[in-house]
């Protein structure tokens, strides 16, 4: 008796694996393509599913990394007996306001090069990726031109935890943002060269990051500007 | 598929798609998951070599307070072999340091992680190869900063493997410059080589699993090292922003957390405990999957309860997010939030509780083999559970106000982290012969096991006695307390244990090397286990199966089934009633 369930288990295990997973369990591909060649992943540059769940993860890795941040940050604050301290320059909130603009504007126009709307057209993505480019160039440049402002003004490093929070945390994310404009001047690159589609994993991944660092700045301007 | 190792080299060698690749690709920058698991475990057991020595130096001061460390007169010059002060405090620093971060971490987690995963769910490799070499190098770079602190003038750090600030955040408090820099540095790199694995593990184990392998046929290691993984992912980035917070207070002069500018010491605790709290329980996971292999295996008998485990193991992920103030009990918190903390600490003992009745339920009535990875096991379980009775009851904040800082921690600690050592021995006898393909010597393998087991716990059962006895952790000399002088024959005791337990080691680096070289060689299937590793060739090459990958049919633990003849029943093998090949059907052929 056991074994003839167990039997029927096997015949339907196509229905069981749905149960317990929820959706088909990945499967690899059969026949002669597999057996050829361990590294055919890597010949044909990974699958661009497992690239995906990777950048999603590595995004996790980056919320947890702001998180103690910014954690440390409210710590530090909410703990402060006045907030700015009086003797210390006040930040410039309304050119950092436009910044902001600025930025949230480049997540638009990458999501004009890559969003649902631009995987009809097969047009090129170049062109935005480098007004995307353009638009994170000035948010940095016009954040290096206020920080230039304020050392001047006498707000540094070691001027106390005001000073220490505000260019541990402004400083850490316009490192992103350098980071994810290097990337994007190489993706810029080989857009032009190799025609890549706006649904390209590359141009996918590109985006992932570029997001990330454009929702994580009016976090941080609205808890280190504005309130 | 072939069973021998000769056929499936001959079948590796004439493959198109196998690669011929060249030293340098084969054993220092390769892709295979397989060698880069190796590469780990010789990382690990270097290290362990080395904590393992700075451990006997720390444990001779205990015995012998101040007196010449016979021998070692050229390291410490200025005071003829005396440990100095100064240097007793980088021992215990480095120490915990090394074992925790360069030996648990990249033998359990960066080895077994790497070893197991592909194999154990059916892929040929990892998500990401080459991140995974990437994940092993830059791990390496990390060691070796750690390393290089020793040499640097003022020496490694030493504010303890907690590095509490402001002693970690001024140079002038312990006198250590650069050394406690690189300690920020290589933990930093450290965090960035574990991050590439977690990413590659948590992918690999969602996308790449073999057709037939559903999360809950996944063995309970792989279960242990994705959940363990996704604590890496979420627990590591906080360590990393607090050195960066750190070493941003020693080298740019910001005052995260030194009061004088408006920084606050206690913050350094909350953050490092937020990640260091999760962290031990990313050491101790892989150990309890491997324990559940084990002793499955060695029971002849499926592992009592599997989704009880698997979800026993969720909910300690879960729970080890919000237990972290128990390590902050005198830090002078509200007593509400005290009390918070250790209840939710109490609650977290329940779903380790159920692990280990589990892991007696799979002992009771099984046929057991007393192998030498199951003596290792068993060991774990027996110090996890002393280790572990003696957290439940130091949870409670009236008793921990009183024993904190006091040797019991010590001893509680070692009994779960130090423990954690059996099943790292456990892992490394089983899964030796599918490593290098040669099976490790029973009877030197047994010898060390039963050395090992006593001399442990000589060394750190009395560490509870002096504890309560009121002697404090990292403490240099406790003759110096007329108190503690009565305790002293007790130190001496444990000294001399632990030199015992260090020497014992010999029987392991001996039968591993001989093994390594001079072994039996093992079959396909040399302890007659289900998971799929077992399917491939011992060592399997490049790619992990000579033909195609194996197809998954039930779960991991099917030991004595009554529909088979054999007392196990491998997990990609056909049902033979559904083949018509008689209940003998050959392993992994299908």
């Amino acid at each position: 008796m056991a074994t003839e369930t167990r039997i029927l288990e096997e015949l339907g295990e196509t229905k069981d694996l749905l149960d317990d997973v929820g959706g088909v369990p990945p499967r690899w591909p059969r026949g002669e393509e597999d057996d050829r060649s361990p590294f055919r992943d890597s010949e044909r540059g990974y699958p661009s599913r497992n690239a995906k769940l990777g950048m999603a993860m590595f995004l996790g890795v980056e919320t947890m990394f702001f998180a103690g941040l910014i954690a440390a940050f409210l710590y530090l604050r909410l703990n402060a007996s006045e907030w700015p301290p009086a003797s210390q320059p006040r930040l410039p909130v309304f050119v950092t306001g436009i910044n902001t603009l600025l930025l949230l504007a480049s997540g638009f126009t990458m999501w004009r090069v890559q969003g649902p709307a631009a995987r009809q057209d097969s047009g090129r993505p170049a062109r935005g990726l480098g007004m995307t480019f353009l638009l994170g160039t000035v948010f940095l440049v016009v954040q290096g031109y206020e920080w230039a402002r304020l050392v001047r003004f006498g707000l540094t490093f070691s001027s106390g935890s005001y000073g220490a929070t505000f260019y541990t945390l402004i400083g850490l994310h316009g490192l992103h943002v350098l980071g994810a404009l290097t990337w994007l001047a190489a993706l810029q690159l080989a857009a032009k060269k190799k025609r890549l589609a706006p649904h390209h994993p590359r141009v996918f991944l590109c985006a992932m990051y570029w997001y990330f660092v454009v929702a994580l700045w009016p976090v941080l301007y609205g808890l280190v500007y504005l309130v | 598929m072939s069973d021998s190792v000769g056929a499936a080299v001959a079948v590796h060698d004439t493959h198109t798609g196998y690669e011929r690749l060249g030293f340098v690709r084969t054993y220092i920058f390769s892709t295979d998951h397989k060698m880069i698991g190796r590469q780990f475990l010789f990382l690990g057991l270097f290290m362990l070599v080395v904590g393992g020595f700075l451990a006997m130096l720390i444990r001779w001061e205990l015995g012998w307070p101040q007196t010449p460390v016979p021998g070692f007169g050229w390291l410490f010059k200025d005071t003829e072999g005396v440990i100095p002060p100064e240097a007793y405090n980088m021992l215990f620093t480095m120490h915990a340091t090394l074992m925790i971060f360069f030996v648990v971490m990249p033998i359990m987690v960066g080895c077994f992680g790497n070893f197991l995963i592909p194999l154990m769910i059916g892929a040929r490799d990892m998500a990401f190869p080459k991140l995974n070499m990437l994940s092993f190098w830059t791990g390496a770079v990390g060691g070796v900063i750690m390393l290089a602190a020793f040499f640097v003038p003022g020496g490694a750090a030493a504010s303890g493997w907690t590095a509490y600030a402001p002693l970690s955040a001024v140079t002038e408090y312990t006198g250590v410059d650069w050394g406690q820099n690189l300690w920020c540095i290589s933990l930093f790199v450290l965090g960035i080589s574990s991050l590439m694995g977690a990413i590659n593990y948590i992918t690999t184990v969602i996308n790449m699993r073999a057709p037939g392998m559903t999360l809950f046929r996944l063995p309970l290691v792989i279960w242990s090292l994705f959940i363990t993984a996704i604590l890496l992912l979420f627990a590591l980035p906080v360590l990393t922003s607090a050195v960066v917070m750190l070493l941003f207070d020693r080298l740019l002069g910001t005052h995260w957390f030194l009061p004088k500018g408006g920084g606050e010491p206690l913050l350094w605790q909350h953050l490092f405990w937020f990640f260091g709290h999760p962290e031990v329980y990313i050491l101790v996971l892989p150990a309890m999957g491997v324990t559940s292999e084990v002793l499955s295996t060695f029971s002849r008998k499926p592992i009592f309860g599997y989704r009880a485990m698997a979800y026993s193991m969720i909910a300690i992920a879960f729970l080890s997010w919000i237990v972290w103030g128990h390590h902050m009990f005198v830090s002078g918190m509200n007593p509400m939030i005290g009390m918070s903390f250790m209840l939710s600490t109490m609650v977290i003992a329940v779903p380790s509780a159920i692990k280990t009745f589990n892991w007696l339920g799979t002992l009771w009535g099984g046929s057991i083999r007393f192998k030498t990875p199951m003596l290792h096991a068993l060991g774990f379980v027996s110090t996890f559970v002393i280790g572990g009775l003696s957290g439940i009851w130091m949870a409670n904040t009236p008793v921990d106000i009183f024993i904190h800082d006091t040797y019991f921690i010590v001893a509680h600690f070692h009994y779960v982290v130090a423990g954690i050592i059996f099943a790292m021995f456990a892992s490394v006898t089983y899964w030796f012969p599918k490593m290098f393909g040669r099976v490790m010597n029973e009877m030197l393998g047994k010898i060390h096991f039963v050395l090992t087991f006593i001399f442990f716990n000589l060394t750190f059962f009395p560490m509870h006695i002096l504890g309560l006895g009121g002697m404090m952790r990292r403490i240099y000399d406790p003759t110096q307390y007329e108190f503690l002088q009565a305790l002293q024959p007790i130190n001496h005791f444990m000294s001399i244990s632990a030199l015992l337990l260090g020497a014992s080691q010999i029987f392991f680096i001996a039968n591993f090397f001989w093994s390594l070289f001079a072994g039996k060689k093992a079959e396909d299937n040399p302890w007659k286990a289900n998971t799929l590793e077992w399917s491939a060739p011992s060592p399997p090459p490049h790619g992990n199966w000579a033909g195609s990958p194996p197809t998954v049919h039930r779960g991991p633990y099917e030991y004595s089934s009554p529909e088979v003849e054999e007392d196990y029943f491998p997990q990609n093998r056909p049902h033979p009633a559904l083949t018509g090949a008689g209940s003998s059907a050959r392993v992994g052929g299908h």
